[in-house]
């Protein structure tokens, strides 16, 4: 059953539509992620959900109760914010403390949560620095903290690691991820990170334009995106316009002086999209020339111009000789690996 | 060899700021130290001012109850002044900074309005809408029941701090909003997702985040309002004086300068203490939140 319920939630700003249509079940303890590039009404999505919007259209139920007709204060959320937004003029245990004040818990208690929560976090001993003297991570950890202390029903994190730089960040994914484990709290995750995305949630949300373009595991988002936004926006990935040759018997897929059977129901033009790691060089296949080859230590990146536009191969750095420059090389890849999508001609 | 080019380092700044230093010796601290001697010269009715060192000036201004009534009412005014533009500005900045871009600028101008109206007119406005029995508010006031006899005001101290107040409000009410930019836009939010209720957020969470623009504006605010001179002498005139009318008194037209020099050097001691003391007292205070 699901825990969390968005059903049909819609948000406009006058006449603009910032999110439409989005429904969406968190099943209890699960990770998801909203993804999208900024501007998608993954933030606004989130806001709805914290109580800091209304939504236009739609329902939002936390265990089978209405979400929107409890006040934000009372909802029990707990958020962390993109800006952190600690209170500069508390300490890092006043601003943990502050959520269990407000749920007036006794004095002996409060210390003792605030005390585990900031060590859970990695912060013990950081009890009575203030914000502005904390690091930009430290002030993450805080507001983590502060958020999870008082045990919300769900976790709601905007954006909450793209202040760090890159290195604190992974460290902070592995964290969060172990500390979500840990506790079992249902977590939201806003980023346009799709890295982030794909290493914290149990399912991801990819968003555009307002609208849902897939839910699904990492893996299922990666290996078989529904849409060419999808296919684009989580990692690389080859576009390669192929038409049905209706000639041989059966239909094949055709692109370029590459072909396979075409595949049941796909009458017109169409999109087959390969992720550049699963391509090989072959003897037969897509005709292609090499542009340049970087090397990345543990792979070989190879951009090449194909007879279908270009075309991005990475190889696993297997102490194999790989083509130079201005090579010419056969372009392939198992059937099962591509995702072929109706092309529409304008 | 190197104490010539250490030599050059430590002469460089001063030479640098030489123009700028020269200006301000110049035009700020002779006419003051010029001011501050006068106060110990003589003076008399017939023979005028005598360049003596006397302490004569200084006794009469210990001594004489009147100008300590002066003093304590100058502070009293200064300090009801800073009182009053506290306790509507700091709400009225936090107002205009959740107000949309538009109404923002509008109101802005509103609020800096004081500022471009001459003295004598804002002044005089505000004689006319108290007015005595047929004022624009002391009718209201009056007929609402708040109060049975108008209030007076023209030569008042009522009179006094309200005009005042009105024209230092933009000093506090910027000076809040100052301190309300550097507020973090989502900081609110987190409050409320914490279980805080509005009037929580508002105690705990905003105003100890903007007290130190409100203090700081309210030295702003308590300085020119006891320096002040048009206003308290539009609407004191020679029967409710301030040390500044006061001092203003002696020079123009008791022509007692000496004495007059003495009151404005008390006057100007008296505020350096004050803010200098008091900012130190904020800035400890508040360590934490001017990072």
């Amino acid at each position: 059953m699901a825990y969390l319920e968005l059903d049909r939630v819609a948000k406009q700003f006058g006449a603009q539509t910032v999110v439409d249509d989005f429904s969406l079940s968190v099943g209890k303890g699960e990770f998801i992620s909203f993804l999208g590039p900024s501007g998608c009404g993954k933030t606004t999505t989130l806001q709805m959900i914290a109580g800091f919007l209304d939504p236009t259209r739609g329902a939002i139920r936390l265990e089978d109760k209405d979400l929107t007709a409890i006040h934000p204060a009372k909802r029990g959320l707990g958020i962390v914010f993109q800006s952190y937004a600690l209170f500069p003029h508390m300490t890092a245990a006043e601003n943990v403390a502050f959520g269990l004040e407000m749920r007036n818990v006794p004095r002996a208690e409060t210390a003792e949560r605030v005390r585990a929560a900031l060590a859970m976090v990695g912060l013990a001993g950081y009890e009575d620095r203030h914000p502005r003297r904390m690091s930009g991570g430290q002030q993450q950890r805080v507001a983590l903290a502060r958020a999870l202390v008082i045990k919300p029903s769900v976790l709601l994190l905007d954006e909450p690691l793209s202040n760090l730089d890159a290195k604190l960040r992974e460290e902070m994914q592995i964290e969060l991820r172990q500390i979500q484990r840990t506790i079992g709290t249902t977590t939201i995750l806003v980023t346009h990170d799709q890295n982030e995305a794909m290493s914290l949630s149990d399912r991801i949300v990819v968003m555009s334009q307002g609208h849902i373009e897939q839910i699904g595991t990492p893996q299922e988002t990666y290996e078989r995106p529904a849409s060419a936004f999808v296919s684009q926006f989580l990692g690389k990935t080859n576009d390669f316009a192929a038409t049905i040759d209706r000639t041989a018997t059966p239909a094949r897929l055709v692109a370029g002086s590459w072909s396979a059977p075409a595949p049941a129901g796909l009458n017109g033009p169409a999109t087959v999209s390969i992720r550049p790691e699963r391509i090989g060089f072959g003897d037969a296949g897509l005709s292609a020339k090499i542009v340049t080859r970087i090397f990345q230590g543990n792979h070989w990146l190879f951009q090449c111009e194909s007879e279908c536009g270009p075309a991005i191969v990475i190889r696993q750095n297997d102490g194999q000789e790989q083509p130079i420059e201005g090579d010419t090389v056969r372009l392939a890849w198992r059937p099962e690996d591509m995702s072929v999508r109706a092309r529409v001609v304008a | 060899m190197s104490t010539a080019a250490d030599d050059r380092s430590v002469r460089a700044p001063w030479v640098l700021t030489a123009p700028a230093l020269m200006l301000f010796v110049g035009v700020l601290l002779i006419p003051l130290a010029m001011t501050v001697m006068l106060s110990f010269h003589d003076w008399g009715q017939y023979k005028g001012i005598e360049p003596v060192f006397i302490l004569k000036n200084w006794r009469e201004i210990a001594t004489d109850p009147y100008y300590a009534e002066m003093f304590w009412r100058t502070f009293r005014i200064a300090i009801l002044t800073t009182l009053l533009t506290a306790v509507l500005g700091a709400p009225e900045a936090y107002i205009l900074n959740r107000m949309s871009g538009r109404w923002k600028s509008i109101f802005l101008l509103v609020i800096l309005g004081p500022l471009l109206i001459s003295v004598v007119a804002r002044t005089l406005g505000w004689a006319l809408l108290f007015g005595g029995n047929n004022g624009l508010v002391n009718k209201l006031l009056m007929s609402a029941g708040l109060i049975r006899f108008p209030i007076p005001f023209m030569f008042t101290e009522t009179g006094m701090v309200i005009a005042l107040a009105h024209v230092m409000m933009p000093f506090m009410v910027l000076s809040v909003w100052a301190a309300l930019q550097r507020l973090d836009p989502q900081i609110e939010n987190a409050a409320l997702s914490l279980g805080a209720g509005p009037i929580t957020i508002i105690r705990r969470i905003i105003m100890p985040q903007i007290m130190p623009g409100v203090l700081s504006g309210a030295i702003i605010v308590f300085s020119l309002s006891a320096s002040a001179f048009a206003t308290p002498a539009i609407i004191g005139g020679r029967r409710l004086k301030v040390a500044a009318t006061l001092a203003y008194d002696e020079f123009l037209n008791t022509l007692n300068w000496p004495l007059g020099a003495a009151v404005a050097t008390l006057l100007l001691v008296a505020l350096v203490l004050i803010v200098v003391g008091s900012n130190a007292l904020i800035e400890r205070r508040y360590a934490e939140v001017f990072r």
